[in-house]
């Protein structure tokens, strides 16, 4: 008889002294794997019945007694590719890389006298740029040489994928934030290194935390001008769009910077809006025509502030609007009429 | 089995008490999945989306806690837009509905609107508990409900939550007649809250044992709460600032001495350093420790507060204490347990802490078993000694600040200390990576990782091989996120059977094209299937060589889900 069908329940801390599970767990999601897809295959641990293409002469994939074998010499603590333990095995399977395994050094985990263990290892991939690595520091075009090589290895794959991708991934990098790679120059003291590009999500610190550091380095009397990991995030609403967005106002220094950066963020809107008129929705708008309908009398930026007014985006010092704005919204120029005067009022009794 | 009566077998499962124990119990025979659901009262749901709310009130009439999740956790990092979903409404609705007996709620990475919080606090007479963590969309206001209405609230512990501030009384609400708080953490809280108010609540609430206090509670108000309070076991300090000469802070130093049940100590959002001297007396009973959001703490300050610690089992902090400080911690506190090093914001390099810190903490602190450690640098040689010291992590993340950074001293790839982590930490269930990493780590982790749940991979493998020993090996893999990956289309559907062994798969920015993934979800029906693409309005195509921004799956019961935003493909 099938088993019930179960709730997917797991054992997990919520908060944060997260409790430890003493139980051994019991398969008890094997009937997942049962029911699960007609191409369920065997697991080898090299994973490599599908993807290799040199791997026929050597082992085919390690049984649980082979693993056990590796276990055993694993307690050893010795480290390195597995062709180099267990000489059963040729050293083929991964002559994806050009250097001889037999070469290779272990790494032995043996204690040394200052507890630091000595690394003698050579070098296993040679040749393998990391277009990543090149990505954080200032995006030359991306490159992977290395896995051209390796992709002679693969099974066919779907064409036309790699190439033209590469190149697009220091852009995705920073597709949450267009304005941060002019805007970081600005941010950032001049002692720091050449401008660590602001990655969306990286260092992984949640939001929260980083507000929080945001609020507390503004009251501390020791900040100085160094860069910053806290984030000052403030929703930005449109009239007619679907969906807020939220932006980093410490990624820019210039009105100037943060109106680009929202015009790219909503262009796909106007786009759209644009589309419904009756024009072919594809029509791509001309930098130009974008930035009038923005600029223009069409759409105004306006934020709200502490008090809770609403009020024109340009009129106080930079400083004081990421000191004072709470949330941004992008108005039609109609609805807007009625802020200019205000605002002039405020500036006033603020200074 | 068959001969024991139903009572007796009701009585030896009320014994057991993990969510994993009582799965498989359900599995063992029709009667006892009978008796085991008639007898559950708490109830985990990994994925708020993996099941309806009516099919889980219909299986467990006797539900009385429920813990559920929403987001994605790399929406912690702002990778998942806004809107896209976790709503608790319809399962407070479901519940309420239902007549279930709800007595606690702990909810993560949910939307959590007032209205959810006010049908809550009238629909559960009995209702206790209630915990928030990183959720968003409440208010004061919705605060103000649960104060007002919840006759017999235990708990309230707010945990990093978004919450806009109404300038209402919230603390008010509780009435004269709420005596039975165990547990208030409003930490979190941006805005002011009546400190008088506070003060009574804490005066009539004898069973007081966990109080976190936000940064609108002075110093003076502190001491005179404690004095009220010296049973409490958890205190989160909010505002520390005080000039040391006054009479008040000498009041405070008395105070503490006899706070002698304080054994877990937090918050500090605003500090006077020299202040501190007065929490010396309560260090030497401290067994948890969170200085992670005290930015005001210099490294020096730190050190000297640790020194008084020998007790201490859990310590959050951040990386102003340097490597320096963090080779005092290992002298200092060998029982420690569970260290996280945040980075701070105003620090000189010299001040940060690197694979030293790590390596000092490995030595001196064996019991290590779970690390969150934001650092500068890190080294194979490090790894592979921290490896060997402490060879009991259930939990190891590592994130080097530049995300793709090689080892400084041999400038190669971090595959080997890695390596040399899962080889040996058999009971690793949880491993986040950063570093310069090729394929090779992977093919590591997925030959020894073998009790391996969680694995949080960003920037990291050269090709479709290094997904692919991850997902062939780590036979316990439960979820798997990725971020700007070079895993494309063969990896995710070399092995779909593994996916509904799994609670979610997250892949962003990586090669991954629609095509493969409209492949994935005709194949696999209960898997939901989710791209987002944020540029594009839901009335764009989607071709499918088209790559795929961001993608999250996971399986699911329920089907598709109804409240998915515009910008969500469920496919």
């Amino acid at each position: 008889m099938s088993p019930p069908l179960l709730v997917v329940t797991k054992e997990e801390g919520l908060s944060n002294a997260s409790t430890l599970a003493s139980a051994s767990s019991p398969q008890s999601l094997d009937c997942f794997s049962q029911n699960g897809g007609a191409s369920l295959k065997e697991r080898n641990y090299l994973g490599l019945s599908d993807c290799s293409s040199v791997d026929s002469s050597a082992a085919p994939g390690m049984s649980d007694d082979k693993k056990d074998n590796l276990n055993l010499k694993a307690t050893e603590l010795r480290l390195g590719l597995p062709g180099s333990q267990s000489p059963e095995r040729g050293p083929d399977i991964f002559s994806l890389t050009s250097t001889k395994l037999d070469e290779k050094p272990l790494f032995p985990l043996l204690p040394t006298k200052d507890g630091i263990c000595s690394s003698t290892q050579k070098t296993i991939v040679s040749g393998n740029k990391r277009g990543f690595a090149d990505a954080m520091d200032g995006f030359p075009e991306a490159k992977f040489p290395g896995t051209a090589a390796i992709n002679v290895m693969l099974s066919p794959r779907p064409a036309g994928v790699q190439p033209t991708a590469k190149k697009e991934m220091p852009s995705k990098v920073l597709q949450g934030q267009p304005g941060a790679v002019n805007g970081t120059g600005g941010t950032v003291g001049a002692s720091s290194p050449a401008s660590k590009a602001q990655v969306v999500g990286w260092p992984p610190i949640r939001s929260f935390r980083k507000n929080s550091l945001a609020t507390t380095s503004k009251n501390n009397d020791e900040v100085d001008g160094k860069p910053s990991l806290a984030a000052l995030f403030v929703k930005v609403s449109m009239d007619g769009a679907p969906y807020l967005r939220k932006v980093d106002l410490q990624n820019y220094t210039t009105y100037q910077e943060l109106s680009s950066a929202l015009e790219k963020m909503f262009s796909c809107f106007i786009l759209g809006q644009c589309g419904s008129h009756g024009a072919s929705g594809r029509e791509m708008m001309s930098e130009s025509k974008l930035k009038d309908l923005l600029h223009g009398s069409e759409y105004v930026l306006t934020y709200e502030d502490k008090d809770g007014d609403w009020m024109l985006v340009g009129d106080v010092p930079w400083e004081m609007f990421i000191d004072t704005c709470k949330r941004l919204k992008i108005m039609k120029g109609s609805d807007a009429i009625g802020l200019a005067p205000r605002a002039v009022e405020k500036s006033r009794s603020r200074s | 089995m068959n001969y024991f009566p139903d009572e007796v077998i009701e009585h030896i499962f009320e014994y057991v008490v993990s969510h994993r124990d009582r799965n498989a119990l359900s599995l063992v025979c029709k009667s006892w999945y009978r008796i085991e659901r008639c007898t559950r009262e708490k109830v985990f749901i990994g994925n708020c989306y993996s099941i309806t709310p009516e099919r889980l009130i219909q299986r467990f009439p006797a539900l009385k806690s429920l813990t559920l999740k929403g987001k994605p956790h790399f929406a912690d990092f702002s990778l998942v837009p806004h809107g896209w979903g976790g709503f608790v409404y319809p399962w407070i609705e479901a519940l309420a509905k239902g007549k279930v007996g709800l007595e606690e709620l702990r909810l993560k990475r949910m939307v959590v609107s007032d209205d959810s919080l006010e049908l809550l606090s009238r629909a559960f007479p009995n209702f206790r508990s209630l915990v928030l963590v990183s959720c968003e969309e409440f208010t004061t206001d919705g605060l103000a409900a649960i104060a007002a209405n919840c006759k017999s609230l235990r708990e309230l512990d707010l945990q990093e939550n978004e919450v806009d501030d109404h300038k209402g009384q919230w603390l008010s609400c509780f009435p004269d007649s709420c005596t039975s708080l165990v547990s208030l953490n409003f930490a979190c809280l941006k805005g002011e809250i009546n400190v008088g108010v506070l003060e009574r609540l804490v005066a009539r609430s004898p069973n007081l044992k966990s109080l976190r206090l936000n940064r609108s509670v002075p110093l003076d108000a502190l001491q005179r709460i404690l004095t009220r309070a010296p049973q409490l076991v958890d205190l989160g300090v909010g505002s520390y600032v005080q000039d040391p000469a006054t009479e008040t802070f000498v009041k405070l130093m008395n105070t503490m001495h006899k706070c002698k049940s304080i054994t877990s100590l937090s918050g500090f959002l605003e500090v006077t350093p020299r202040c501190l001297t007065a929490m010396y007396v309560i260090c030497p009973n401290l067994t948890s420790l969170n200085l992670s959001y005290a930015a005001g703490i210099p490294g020096s300050d730190l050190i000297k507060l640790i020194r008084h610690c020998k007790k201490l089992q859990r310590l959050w902090i951040m990386d102003s204490i340097g490597d320096k400080g963090l080779g005092v911690v290992a002298n200092t506190c060998k029982e420690l347990q569970e260290l996280r090093v945040f980075p701070s914001d105003n620090i000189g390099h010299h001040a940060a802490v690197t694979e030293k810190g790590l390596v000092a903490i490995s030595m001196g602190c064996p019991k290590l078993h779970s690390l969150l450690y934001f650092c500068h640098q890190m080294t194979n040689a490090a790894l592979i000694t921290v490896a060997k010291n402490c060879p009991n992590f259930i939990r190891f993340r590592l994130a080097i600040l530049d995300a793709t950074k090689p080892d400084p001293d041999t400038n190669q790839p971090l595959d080997e200390g890695f390596g040399a982590i899962v080889q040996s930490c058999r009971r690793l269930r949880r491993l986040s990576l950063s570093g310069q990493l090729t394929d090779k780590v992977f093919l590591y982790i997925g030959m020894y990782a073998e009790q391996l749940e969680m694995l949080s991979i960003a920037f990291a493998g050269e090709s479709d091989k290094g997904m692919l020993y991850v997902l062939n090996g780590c036979k316990k893999l439960r979820k798997l996120e990725i971020r700007d990956c070079p895993f494309g289309d063969t990896a995710l559907l070399t092995d779909i059977g593994k996916y509904e062994t799994m609670r979610s798969l997250w892949m962003s920015s990586c090669e991954v094209t629609v095509g493969a993934c409209k492949v994935l979800a005709k194949k696999m029906p209960r898997l939901n299937v989710e791209i987002f693409n944020e540029n594009e309005t839901a009335d764009c195509e989607l071709e499918d060589e088209q790559k795929v921004e961001k993608m999250y799956l996971y399986r699911t019961l329920a089907g598709k889900r109804k409240d998915a935003p515009e910008y969500v493909w469920t496919l």
